[in-house]
């Protein structure tokens, strides 16, 4: 599947397939054109990077039943999902994809945790699958023509607010924007580590194709005010996703909270691109497109990159939490060494590929002073403002994730005892390290790679990157700005060569080792180095007390106890608290009332029975 | 002198009386605050020079000095007086962090854009920034008036307003009757922080006779 | 023949960034001292620092792993030439269309970075306090510098600093109130990332009030020279981008002629002085603020830079 999704988008063919299956008068409609191939392609890699991991990782599957049958159903559940064709085929291959995802999110159920998880997640699914349903129903209008090639056809434009909006809300909660995020870092970390690496690096952006053909394909021309909402959706999902990883030990569990801000910043982009053209700036808007989905393309692959790392560590150890690791650079340096490469990607650090994407979207953002309404011109500072201050505190994060784990001393003997993986997962990891420096550093290819899918998107393009001197990229025009990651990486390089031989010339060489500098007072113990969650307590005193109401509590034994104090940290997630628990008290209430239904005499239910059926010959009449 | 620098230096001053706005926000001393709201009024005043100076209008540079003297000079050093004289707690405690104060100066910045640019449509850009600077200085003087618990960071707060106003008025040209209703607000405004001061030492000494009040001062020859 | 003279004019920028940057940091703490009423120590002594540096021997903690030997190379060297992507005497160099100012900003980021990294690796809560303040205040000052760089670049057109530096030697620019903002915010940002007073004390010896020291306690020998030597270019680098950004007069344009580098470096060096003579009056009068407020001084910065950004976006008639 790989190969065809490379194929497809290199020679931009757009193939029709339709098979007798599914309901009687529409059968199975496949389509294979720019935006399927180019995600085809996303979703394939990471699927085989995803197996290569999973040949080694599958020693340490307690019951591989539970795990390998659904595991290729998930796999070709989102590869129909991208090639669906009609509104049927496409909810049927999601429904598919989620209930798979399900069972394997499912597979270590004994644990607790991990069945709430799971509740939670299929109850998020199906009220995403019921918004799409609804979403369908409006675009195919009263006709009923299900199919793609129908709906694009009739675009109604009374509807297209409301199909946006719920386009919003079945795509976004399967893709994880606030508030609809709150079964990702419950259901993520609770299946096995390939599979999280699938779920989060994949199936995310799965949804985000759906959002793209539902509204980029099948809607029609846009309207500004779908650009403010998505934008202002993606920006505070960037910075809320990457706040409430801040806050996380459990290494899972903050690679899942940062995959809701990386789609934070794909949907950015993807709102930009709709404000430009629904302003009628083409260009504009194919650079925003670019850069989200290039996005798309690098957070697959740095994201599954990292979670095969946390898969590893979770293999080596048997933990989760940050706090019981550490110093595992010294066991597993293999793994820490792609990890790293993983973590520098995701903070988008140059000559790495994060920093592309980044880049674009700031250049689509400076771009946008041109636009005329003045929502706008408030809005896309602001949201200029959340996405820098979100990758500052994306670095800030993965200095944690990566610092508390692999450096510093082993704080559990598990973490003492680690062994380095198996070959195979280490192919895995080193392949996609080696993806996210080679997209980097040439990452002029890429664009013009997605360029026919621009083009059908946003029917314009950039200019035609590959062709220019040194392999720079220059989004708009050469004068207004260009980045060049081939010979910025080869500066750094050459300075750091220089740096090194100059030294060797110049400085002595010798080297000793002792202890560390302990200001007069020797400690054995590893545990007086620093936690995750005090590396992470200046920012939480910073932003947590605001957007987390985040307090700390320290309780301090009597004087004479021997007793260590304790201190506490207590942070409440505002969306749950004030949208979840109310709608599920809400809930819980109208069951309680309705259950009396259950308990009627007969002639109580002889009465609904009577009443329903006047009630139908009423309306009849009406409408007659 | 072309026109065009002299809107240039115009809307610097505007936009500097903004900048100072922020900073008075930003304090969180007493003599800090004393110190930027005298740089404030300074600004103001220069401001209101220049503003005679390019439109002719010689009694606007009586506004100009009444602002020096008496709110950039006389009132600071007051007081600063009677801040060391009373004891007064030096630190202002905020309502809410100062980062969220911040946060909402910047939201008011942006509500007083919104509301000033369109409804002035007819006018030239920089006469419309400058009313939109004005207004964002008055609204800024009001948050800090809300948003600090302290008697003293209230008054500035009024005045700063008044500041604000100033700023409105002299940059339309032709109000001939700034002159007056400078020196009203200033002697009210001056009332004002005299009678806050009054209540206090009333407070503390259970009198404001000046004859009992005099037993209370140290150093009795 | 002059893309050859382009890259001499290049090497030279690199290497006159290079001899400069300790001779600035030394400048700034004698002038400190005569303020302070204090003779100081001689101009030349970080030049002296550094070679005794780089002859001692290196001490590494036994729970140090090879983060840790990297490091100062690596932050040495993207430091380096995020500086020499800055126009200092001269504009239009053949590397600066590689990067333009948002990818300085990102290779600053990268140094940070692998420097709080090498903090945790000791495993000591020393190298932690410095790290986690250091992330701290990075992410207040890095959104606030990619709001000057945003401000900047939609008046100037390009994110380009020579594209900027041209810009604002043209009639074009006149006295905007954004500008002014952008550059309150832009020193306030410098001072936060070297590490300056009220933000960071350079010469304090307690622990608890280190942040950048904090994270480099257990450095020695050649790599602590290496970064030294970093801090002082990035001092450079910061002082290099307020001249050239908004006092960009004498920076000569490539291709006019040896006079014209003659002048921008005189001129650089004029500018250099300047900046480093205020840096130290700055520091002499004011005292460091605790670590929780320096993100009130941060995020003021932010909103400087939030403000003059939003201006640029309604001011714009089109």
């Amino acid at each position: 599947m790989l190969v065809i999704g490379v194929v497809a988008l290199l020679t931009q063919a757009g193939e029709a397939l339709v098979l007798p299956v599914g309901l009687p008068w529409l059968g199975a409609h496949f389509r294979l054109d720019a935006l399927s191939a180019f995600f085809l392609l996303v979703v394939n890699l990471g699927a085989a990077a995803a197996s290569l991991f999973g040949l080694g990782y599958g020693r340490h599957e307690e019951s591989p039943g539970r795990v390998l049958p659904f595991f290729p159903a998930f796999l070709a559940g989102m590869n129909l999902v991208v090639l669906a064709a009609d509104a049927f085929t496409f909810l049927f291959a999601w429904e598919f994809m989620s209930l798979a995802s399900w069972a394997l999110v499912m597979a270590q159920h004994r644990r607790p945790d991990n069945a709430a998880a799971g509740y939670l997640y299929l109850l998020m699914a199906s009220f995403g699958t019921l918004a799409l349903l609804l979403a369908f129903g409006l675009l195919a209008g009263p006709a009923g023509g299900y199919s793609f090639e129908e709906i694009r056809q009739s675009p109604s434009a009374a509807v297209s607010g409301a199909v946006l909006v719920l386009a919003l809300i079945g795509a976004g909660s399967k893709a994880g924007l606030v508030p609809l995020h709150v079964w990702l870092p419950l259901a993520h970390p609770a299946a096995p580590s390939h599979v999280s690496a699938l779920m989060s690096g994949v199936m995310t952006k799965v949804a985000v194709y759906g959002f793209v053909r539902l509204v980029f394909d099948l809607l029609g021309p846009p309207s500004w005010w779908w650009g403010a909402l998505v934008a202002l959706l993606g920006g505070v999902t960037a910075a809320m996703g990457v706040l409430y990883a801040l806050m996380e030990h459990d290494l899972k569990r903050l690679l899942a909270y940062h995959t809701v801000e990386n789609i934070g910043i794909i949907f950015i982009g993807l709102g930009l691109a709709f404000a430009f053209q629904a302003n009628a700036m083409p260009a504009a808007a194919a650079l925003a497109l670019t850069a989200a989905l290039l996005h798309v393309f690098n957070h697959s692959v740095f994201k599954s990159l990292l979670f095969f790392g946390a898969g590893a560590v979770l293999g080596a150890t048997g933990e989760r939490d940050m706090e019981r690791l550490g110093g595992l650079i010294h066991r597993m340096p293999l793994t820490a060494f792609a990890f790293l490469v993983g973590c520098a990607a995701i903070s988008a650090l140059p000559p790495f590929n994060g920093f592309v994407s980044e880049w674009l979207t700031f250049q689509a953002i400076l771009l946008s002073p041109a636009l005329p309404q003045w929502l706008l011109k408030f809005l896309v500072p602001a949201i200029g403002a959340l996405l820098a201050l979100s990758a500052a505190l994306a670095a800030a994060c993965f200095v944690k994730a990566f610092g508390i784990t692999f450096l510093g001393r082993a704080r559990t003997p598990v973490a003492a005892q680690a062994t380095e993986t198996d070959r195979w997962s280490l192919t895995a990891m080193f392949a996609l390290a080696a993806l996210c420096l080679l997209a980097g550093i040439l990452p002029g290819y890429f664009i013009d790679a997605l360029a026919p899918v621009i083009q059908s998107l946003a029917g314009a393009n950039l200019p035609r990157q590959h062709e220019l001197d040194w392999l720079t990229i220059v989004p708009v025009a050469q004068s207004r700005s260009s980045y060049n990651g081939l010979l910025l990486f080869l500066c750094i390089a050459l300075a750091a060569a220089l740096a090194c031989e100059v030294i060797r010339r110049r400085a002595s060489a010798a080297v000793r080792r002792s202890a560390p500098w302990d200001c007069g007072f020797p400690d054995a113990s590893p545990a007086t180095q620093y936690t995750a969650a005090s590396f992470s307590q200046p920012i939480r005193r910073v932003f947590g007390t605001v957007v987390f109401r985040a307090t700390e509590e320290v309780h301090m034994p009597p004087p004479g106890d021997a007793r260590p104090a304790r201190l506490s940290v207590r942070l409440r997630d505002v969306p749950w608290d004030s949208l979840y628990l109310p709608a599920a008290a809400l809930v819980s209430y109208a069951a309680e009332r309705l259950n009396r239904l259950q308990f009627l005499t007969i002639r109580g239910y002889l009465t609904l029975v009577f009443g329903a059926l006047v009630a139908l010959l009423m309306v009849l009449s009406i409408w007659q | 002198m072309t026109g065009q620098l002299a809107f240039d230096v115009a809307h610097l001053f505007a936009g500097g009386l903004v900048l100072v706005s922020f900073l008075l926000l930003y304090q969180d001393r007493m003599t800090g605050l004393v110190n930027i709201f005298a740089l404030h009024a300074l600004v103001v005043s220069l401001s209101v020079a220049w503003q005679a100076a390019i439109q002719d209008a010689s009694h606007l540079y009586i506004t100009a000095a009444i602002a020096l003297v008496v709110k950039a000079i006389v009132i600071p050093l007051a007081l600063h007086r009677i801040i060391v004289r009373l004891g007064i707690h030096r630190t202002i405690e905020p309502v809410v962090s100062i980062g969220q104060t911040m946060l909402a100066g910047i939201g008011l910045v942006a509500l007083s854009i919104m509301v000033m640019l369109p409804i002035t449509a007819q006018a030239g850009t920089l006469a419309r920034e400058d009313l939109a600077f004005a207004l964002s200085v008055i609204l800024l003087g009001m948050l800090m008036m809300i948003a600090r618990r302290n008697a003293v960071s209230q008054v500035i707060g009024f005045m700063s307003i008044e500041n604000g106003l100033i700023l409105a008025a002299t940059g339309a040209k032709g109000m001939p009757l700034v002159v007056e209703i400078s020196v009203a607000f200033s002697i009210l405004v001056a009332l004002i922080v005299i009678g806050i001061f009054l209540f206090r030492i009333r407070e503390r000494f259970e009198t404001v006779d000046v004859h009992l009040l005099h037993e209370h001062r140290g150093e009795q020859p | 023949m002059a893309v050859v003279t382009d890259a001499l004019v290049q090497l030279i920028q690199m290497l006159v960034v290079l001899a400069l940057a300790p001779l600035l940091a030394g400048y700034v703490r004698t002038v400190k001292a005569r303020l302070l009423g204090r003779r100081g120590p001689p101009l030349l002594q970080p030049y002296r620092d550094l070679l005794r540096l780089l002859r001692k021997e290196v001490v590494l903690a036994h729970s140090a792993s090879w983060v840790f030997r990297v490091t100062p190379y690596l932050v040495f060297a993207t430091t380096w030439v995020a500086a020499a992507l800055v126009p200092t005497f001269a504009a239009g160099l053949v590397v600066s269309y590689a990067a333009d100012m948002i990818a300085i900003v990102a290779l600053l980021a990268s140094a940070r970075f692998m420097l709080a990294l090498a903090g945790l690796d000791v495993g000591t809560s020393f190298g932690g306090i410095g790290s986690s303040r250091e992330m701290m205040i990075a992410s207040l000052a890095e959104p606030a510098m990619l709001m000057v760089v945003f401000t900047l670049s939609l008046l100037a057109g390009s994110t380009q600093l020579s594209s900027i530096a041209a810009f604002m030697q043209g009639p074009g620019v006149g006295l905007r109130v954004s500008l002014a903002l952008a550059l309150v915010a832009l020193v306030m940002v410098a001072i936060a990332e070297n590490a300056r007073i009220p933000v960071d004390n350079p010469a304090t010896h307690l622990e608890l009030t280190m942040v950048h020291e904090a994270m480099i306690l257990e450095y020695s020998g050649r790599h602590l020279a290496l970064i030294e030597a970093a801090s002082f270019v990035k001092l450079l680098l910061y002082v290099s981008v307020i001249a050239c950004a908004f006092a960009p007069w004498g920076i000569a344009i490539s291709g006019q002629g040896f006079a014209a580098y003659l002048v921008g470096l005189a001129a650089y060096v004029v500018k250099l002085a300047a900046g480093g003579f205020l840096l130290a009056v700055f520091e002499t009068s004011i005292a460091k603020m605790r670590v929780f407020r320096v993100s009130d001084f941060l995020g003021a910065a932010l909103m400087l830079g939030v403000l003059a950004t939003l201006l640029l976006f309604v001011s714009r008639v089109t």
